[in-house]
């Protein structure tokens, strides 16, 4: 688990970021200069979470507290994460290094460190951020730049980067386990009902998506906990 | 927009989604003892990510139409074993083509 295993399983988050943050340059674009929006993504480092701060800087009406609670619900899943990896990090992993590496904690670098067979390394953590923080960066820095001369149609197509990679990250393990498949449909149906149910359709987005993924994950430990001292199978008990 | 509001804007973001992130994991050292909660844990980022997918990516393009393909094209593709660029690459172009040929019909 070093420096230099990190950075190379770093890469192709950090080629996808690239792609994704392209789009929330181009979106930045139309409010900002170019450096500060560059500075949102150095700073932040969330998707869903940077394009919903944008939106409320964009709003005339956008209040300091809505930034914060907006920024609280949509983000509130890394804390989940956190707990998750601390559960798997080396024992050297210490306070200080916490600290300094938390930013690096989204969902893909998240996911992949989390799938690591051995216990996740300092080091290796450190390093699997290094491209995702770059390309996420520049990306935003040259989104912000051509978004002016980029026509609508290609900035709408990179704009479903972001979720293609979601579906990457959350099919191969529906295929393997069939507990997760379950919780990731009943996720979804949550999600669904929150959009199109009259009556629950006042929820918030970034509300919605953590009741969703609260249900979900809470049912799926009810009825299919995942086996002890298996790590690289959990959540599938279908056997 | 002000240059003072652009920095109060970003540092009430910044920190709060910094210390979301650095809070739990510096606070939690031991392991979770209880399975229950273990295997809560192991499900949420793929009930987070999946509920953040659908249905937000329907609506992430100029029509349902072209969202839709790109979710069914995406899932194809992760199915038929392509890892995280290659997926995102796939969703693109489907986009690219179904608002290209909507554009010229």
């Amino acid at each position: 688990m070093r420096f230099s295993n990190g950075v190379k399983d770093g890469l192709p988050i950090g080629l996808g970021y690239f792609a994704v943050s392209f789009s929330f340059g181009i979106a930045g674009s139309k409010l900002l200069s170019w450096p500060l929006v560059t500075f949102i993504s150095m700073t932040n480092l969330t998707s869903a979470g940077q394009f919903a701060g944008l939106q409320i800087m964009a709003d005339a009406a956008g209040t300091f507290i809505e930034m914060a609670i907006a920024t609280f619900f949509i983000n509130l899943r890394y804390s989940l994460m956190a707990i998750s990896l601390s559960q798997k990090v080396a024992p050297s992993f210490g306070t200080f290094k916490r600290l300094l590496l938390a930013t690096g904690l989204t969902d893909e670098i998240y996911a992949l460190a989390v799938s690591q067979k051995e216990p996740v390394t300092a080091r290796y953590f450190a390093g699997l951020m290094v491209l995702p923080y770059i390309g996420w960066s520049s990306g935003t820095m040259c989104g912000a730049i051509c978004g002016e001369i980029l026509p609508a149609v290609v900035t709408n197509a990179l704009g479903v980067a972001l979720y293609g990679m979601f579906v990457a990250i959350v099919v191969p393990q529906m295929k393997v386990s069939r507990s997760t498949l379950i919780a990731v449909l009943i996720a979804i149906a949550c999600s669904l009902a929150f959009k199109y149910v009259p009556a629950l359709s006042g929820v918030t987005v970034g509300f919605a998506i953590i009741i969703c993924a609260l249900v979900a994950s809470l049912l799926g430990a009810a009825f299919f906990p995942i086996k002890d001292n298996v790590e690289k199978t959990e959540g599938d008990t279908c056997t | 927009m002000h240059l003072k509001d652009y920095c109060l804007f970003l540092l009430v973001m910044a920190g709060v989604t910094y210390l979301l992130r650095a809070v739990p994991f510096v606070l939690l050292k031991g392991k979770i003892k209880s399975r229950f909660w273990r295997s809560f844990l192991a499900y949420v980022p793929y009930t987070v990510l999946a509920a953040m997918t659908v249905p937000a990516i329907f609506y992430s393009t100029d029509s349902k139409l072209s969202g839709a393909c790109a979710l069914v094209a995406a899932v194809v593709a992760s199915l038929l074993g392509l890892g995280l660029v290659g997926v995102a690459v796939v969703a693109c172009v489907t986009v690219l083509g179904i608002d290209g040929i909507m554009l010229l019909v």
